[in-house]
């Protein structure tokens, strides 16, 4: 089975406090650790096991600049055969479906059974797998908890639904599906591991090489456009205990047992 | 003329979705004065029971009946929905497990724009709507315009806007069964296969201590436990809890796993992403324990202590015990 797995690579909020810059025209970027997008990981996770299981290929494909590349070599060195790096100046700022647009120009110069992404990343939007879908008209389930391969045209797979049911369904080959976390245990990816992939050789492909109108990406092909970032407001009744830590406990604890907290 | 605005009507065992009487409210912020068209799937007298629910909220109410449509099938739905709306409607989705199968992919057979979770909307000017969603987990808000001249696609956060259940729209059913067109599909729905039930039902708990991502480390859960015991709480956990393997999912508070109603609730190193504060029902007290004070719990919370919660729940825990 030939599995394409498209990934991001984002500001890794277990290592920042993520806010926005003092213009307020995108979020503080100095000084932020980048990591590939947590959703993402465990679809690399699920392809390799799939490919472990019945054969095939896993390819890693993401759509960002140079830096990009550090994350398309980490899967690799997880066990991906294969990384693409989609790049262009053309590409930046786009939105959901200008994404969605240019992962579909390169899945259309090979040829896929499987294409799987993140459930979502950073931005929570959880669009663009259901676009890429969308686009080439082929089944989408999002939300996939588990996949079971039935033979080389049909697939099971669980979504994960209210209450944590698992929706299961049958699905025709190709499709796109979008992987929720829990799916599997992801494997752990340590130094040497990078070091076997580190000569790799990770092509990049461009607008023109992937026959993508600038205007129909990046900022000119955003139809939704982001203005600026700001900081919610804190709830009203949000009460931030301070003083020493046994000033604070002190607090903590006649509010506990007024409110029914200590049995 | 008022504009149209559509909203898609989730339901279950005949039962409305609380979304249907959000999406009159995010309606009207949009455009006040909207006619807001519900558009209904199903099949059946549980979709007429929905149907006539909520005709008296909307301005009209579009039935879609099909023995096909009996289970929600994002991808059975979706070339419906295409084939029968306007080609610039604007229509409204909740942002949950419907909402996000379905959207996404009818925003490009549309040729729309999609705005995703969005928590609220600001104004119009001309054609371009200025709304507002959230970032990294809701650590930060963006301000998002989008022209709307050719219609939008919206997914909107459950629970962010108000319920409108004045029943004052009075509007009727109209049965559209006979548009609907092809409902085959290359995805077929087969069986939902339940949660499995824990060793202890935290639906049921009267004080819980949850842990979150701030725990770090699996062996440091002791420290909730230990905080559990000498108040006399039951442990839940978030998402990445049981993602890890760390506990059971009977134990996960969240859309996706359970929805609890505590007296009180105090979240050990939980962020409080929307979908595990959608878990989290009856209006508890809230405690929030996080190093980062930008974690979205504190927005939520009724108190809030900024710290490590690897240093300060012990000595919490032991000063309980003491007294």
């Amino acid at each position: 089975m030939e599995i394409l797995v498209c990934i991001k690579m984002v500001p890794d909020t277990a290592e920042n406090e993520i806010e926005p810059n003092s213009d307020g025209t995108d979020i503080e970027r100095d000084d932020l650790v980048y990591s590939v997008n947590e959703w993402d990981n465990y679809a690399v996770e699920e392809a390799i096991q799939i490919r472990d299981n019945i054969g095939g290929s896993v390819t890693v494909v993401t759509a960002g600049d140079e830096n990009s590349e550090e994350i398309l070599r980490r899967e690799m060195a997880m066990g991906a055969d294969k990384g693409i790096l989609l790049s262009d100046e053309a590409f930046l700022n786009s939105d959901g479906k200008g994404i969605a647009t240019i992962l579909r120009a390169e899945i259309e110069k090979g040829k896929y059974d499987l294409i799987l992404t993140g459930a979502q990343a950073d931005d929570g939007a959880a669009q663009v797998g259901g676009m890429l879908a969308a686009m080439l008209d082929i089944p989408y389930a999002s939300l996939v908890s588990s996949i079971e391969i039935i033979d080389d045209t049909r697939i099971k797979a669980g979504r994960e639904i209210e209450g944590g049911n698992r929706e299961m369904n049958e699905i025709d080959l190709p499709c796109v599906l979008s992987i929720q976390t829990g799916i599997n245990e992801p494997r752990y990816v340590g130094i040497r591991g990078i070091r076997k992939v580190a000569s790799l050789d990770i092509p990049v492909h461009n607008a023109s090489e992937l026959n993508i109108s600038p205007d129909t990406v990046g900022e000119a092909g955003s139809m939704v456009k982001k203005i600026d970032y700001f900081v919610p407001e804190p709830g009203e009744g949000a009460e931030i205990l301070e003083g020493s830590n046994e000033e604070i406990i002190e607090k903590l604890v006649d509010l506990l047992k007024s409110n029914g907290g200590i049995k | 003329m008022a504009r149209q605005i559509f909203a898609f009507i989730r339901h279950k065992d005949g039962v409305v979705d609380d979304s249907a009487y959000e999406f009159i409210t995010a309606a009207n912020k949009i455009s006040s004065g909207a006619l807001s068209v519900a558009v209904v799937t199903g099949c059946g007298a549980q979709l007429d029971s929905v149907c006539n629910e909520i005709k008296s909220s909307f301005s009209s109410v579009w039935k879609i009946d099909n023995e096909a449509l009996s289970y929600p099938n994002a991808e059975i739905i979706r070339p419906v929905l295409t084939k029968m709306l306007p080609g610039d409607a604007i229509v409204l989705f909740g942002h949950d497990t419907l909402g996000m199968d379905l959207a996404p992919g009818l925003s490009i057979k549309m040729d729309s724009p999609f705005i995703s979770d969005v928590i609220d909307f600001e104004n119009i000017e001309g054609s371009e709507l200025r709304l507002i969603r959230q970032e990294f987990s809701g650590q930060v808000c963006t301000h998002v315009s989008c022209d709307i001249s050719s219609g939008a696609i919206i997914n909107v956060r459950p629970g962010s806007f108000l319920p409108d259940e004045s029943k004052s729209a009075g509007g009727e059913v109209i049965d559209k069964s006979a548009e609907a067109g092809d409902l085959s599909s290359k995805r077929r729905f087969l069986e939902i296969i339940e949660a499995e039930m824990g060793d202890i039902d935290i639906t049921k708990s009267e004080i819980l201590v949850s842990v979150g991502r701030g725990i770090e480390d699996e062996d440091n859960i002791e420290i909730a436990k230990e905080l559990a015991e000498v108040i006399g709480a039951d442990v839940s956990c978030s998402r990445p809890i049981v993602d890890a393997k760390w506990m059971e999912k009977g134990r996960q508070v969240g859309t996706s796993g359970k929805t609890v109603s505590p007296k009180v609730y105090i979240a050990l190193g939980i962020s409080g992403s929307f979908q595990h504060l959608g878990g989290l029902k009856g209006n508890p007290f809230i405690v929030a324990i996080n190093k980062n004070p930008r974690a979205p719990i504190f927005q939520v919370a009724d108190v809030g202590v900024v710290d490590d919660l690897l240093d300060f729940v012990p000595e919490l825990t032991e000063t309980i015990q003491k007294s």
